[in-house]
């Protein structure tokens, strides 16, 4: 079993993660008297796909650097599908939307291989410059500046970004802590800590809105006390999981808060857009695969040209 | 059919195709019937339709849910003819029954499938037309209805597979694909009556979803 060379301080950390789900569950069992039969339906249904997600998440994690890899492969592939899903495209296109599909496991070769120059530049130069070909190709020119712009930023996010993330993995160890592991488990917790840690500020203190345009929901007490939490627990995993001392992790914990924020309104912005409310339904209680890594679009690049500009250049 | 072949090909192929490479978003499942006879009407816009009706239901019922596929089509080659019959499990339906045909009625195959309890699976439009386009339905639901009057009829409404797989096309291109079940109903005392509730009820499930468009 492969387990058995997952290092130890992985698996005590996502014995940690399995701990925070019983205190949720929990949690909310003791709150359910005092709450709404709807409201407590929402948070056990979120609650139980947390379950399921981290579960998935650890079992990747934990089996091998390949399946890790191809686990965040997986992520962009439904990313992708469940965005050409929502937004509007061109009957035209059919071909170039499966093209840019193919993206996906080229993408993830590079950064399995650690070809750092081609990972950065194939969706950036080489789809941008190819996919325009293709659909000129088809001939259809009414609306091709949409077509192939909401193809672009489709992968751009779904893709290029959360690419990253399994770049961290296959970046050289750096000492005895410093294994890409570690480094994926302090983006990834951290990113998804961060949302839920604007949202309970939000809740309990939050009144002025913050971007009363995109997200009514979202308020300065939200944001600034999210930020500043992600940051001191960021500062307190750092020395754990990462290369970086405690005064370089908070940083990172700062920019993955801001950087959080940032990639959770820009999704919303696009839900707005298209007058929706969840971008798909794969994940009760959450919504779609969207509304779970919208942060982690951000974060994942911020955070690893953070740590590759410091830590291993 | 070969049911263990075809056990395979649905738990195997199938399935995981159409839940990981597609993906559902099915809106009331309960309303599925849990027990034959019965039938499953549904709007037609590519092969990946049957596909995806035949892994909404439970893998121990696929014994009985069967398609109503016309004949003309899917029988006239022998390997479409033994993939169609013996894997897909359709119910052929001849679509222009010969003068000659010895007192057959055309729906002679849905009969006995839905005698021995089975569930049918019908396209009413006909053909899969245009893309994401609902056209109007035939009336050979509605003879069964009037032949079976307590038969349930349930409506199915899907989006996006015309965009994953049109009619013409051998490309699949991955998109969700949204699923609304309608209540069931049963005959209505007369065909246009009947047609007419179908109608309302495939409209009205259109309508609930908000889908992007696609030009």
């Amino acid at each position: 079993m492969m387990i058995f060379d997952t290092p130890a301080f992985v698996l005590w950390f996502l014995a940690g993660l399995y701990a925070l789900l019983v205190a949720a569950s929990l949690s909310i069992r003791v709150l359910r008297p005092r709450m709404k039969e709807k409201d407590y339906r929402e948070l056990y249904l979120r609650v139980r796909s947390w379950w399921i997600m981290i579960t998935i998440f650890s079992l990747a994690i934990a089996l091998s650097r390949k399946t890790s890899l191809a686990f965040f492969g997986l992520i962009s592939f439904l990313a992708l599908k469940e965005y050409f899903s929502i937004i509007p495209t061109r009957r035209a296109d059919r071909r170039v939307l499966f093209w840019a599909y193919l993206c996906i496991p080229l993408q993830y070769v590079w950064a399995a291989q650690g070809r750092y120059g081609m990972f950065l530049v194939f969706i950036p130069v080489y789809a941008f410059l190819l996919l325009p070909l293709r659909m000129i190709i088809i001939g259809e020119t009414k609306d091709f500046l949409r077509g192939i712009s909401i193809i672009h930023w489709g992968l751009m996010t779904t893709v290029f970004s959360i690419s990253h993330v399994a770049f961290l993995l296959v970046l050289p160890e750096h000492n005895a802590l410093g294994s890409g592991v570690g480094l994926v488990l302090y983006l990834v917790f951290l990113t998804q800590f961060n949302d839920v840690a604007q949202f309970i500020w939000g809740k309990s203190m939050g009144r002025r809105k913050i971007l009363p345009k995109v997200s009514p929901n979202k308020t300065w007490a939200g944001f600034i006390g999210g930020v500043v939490t992600t940051t001191l627990l960021g500062g307190l995993l750092g020395p754990l999981l990462t290369p970086m001392g405690w005064r370089m992790a908070l940083l990172a914990g700062t920019i993955i808060g801001i950087g959080g924020f940032i990639g959770d309104v820009t999704i919303s912005a696009l839900k707005r857009d298209l007058q929706i409310k969840d971008t798909g339904n794969m994940l009760p209680g959450h919504g779609g695969i969207l509304d779970r890594i919208d942060s982690l679009t951000y974060t994942a690049p911020l955070f690893f040209h953070f740590i590759y500009f410091f830590y291993y250049c | 059919m070969n049911t263990p072949l075809r056990t395979l090909y649905f738990a195997l192929l199938v399935r995981p195709v159409v839940n990981l490479f597609l993906g559902l978003n099915v809106r009331r499942r309960e309303n599925l019937p849990s027990h034959g006879p019965a039938v499953i009407v549904a709007n037609h816009n590519s092969h990946l339709d049957t596909m995806v009706l035949m892994s909404l239901v439970p893998l121990k019922q696929l014994a009985i849910t069967r398609p109503v596929a016309a004949a003309d089509y899917f029988l006239k080659s022998k390997p479409l003819a033994w993939f169609a019959q013996q894997i897909i499990g359709i119910v052929p339906l001849r679509r222009a029954p010969a003068k000659s045909a010895e007192g057959h009625h055309p729906l002679d195959g849905c009969f006995n499938a839905l005698e021995a309890g089975n569930i049918l699976i019908i396209f009413p439009e006909g053909s899969r037309g245009q893309p994401e386009v609902l056209s109007n339905f035939k009336s050979g639901v509605a003879h069964l209805a009037e032949k079976y009057p307590d038969l349930p009829v349930i409506p199915v409404f899907m989006h996006g597979l015309g965009k994953s797989l049109p009619k013409g096309e051998a490309l699949l291109v991955p998109f969700i694909c949204d699923i609304f079940i309608g209540n069931s109903f049963t005959w209505q005392g007369n065909r246009q009556q009947f047609l007419k509730t179908l109608n309302a009820e495939m409209e009205r499930l259109a309508t609930e979803g908000n889908f992007p468009t696609w030009e």
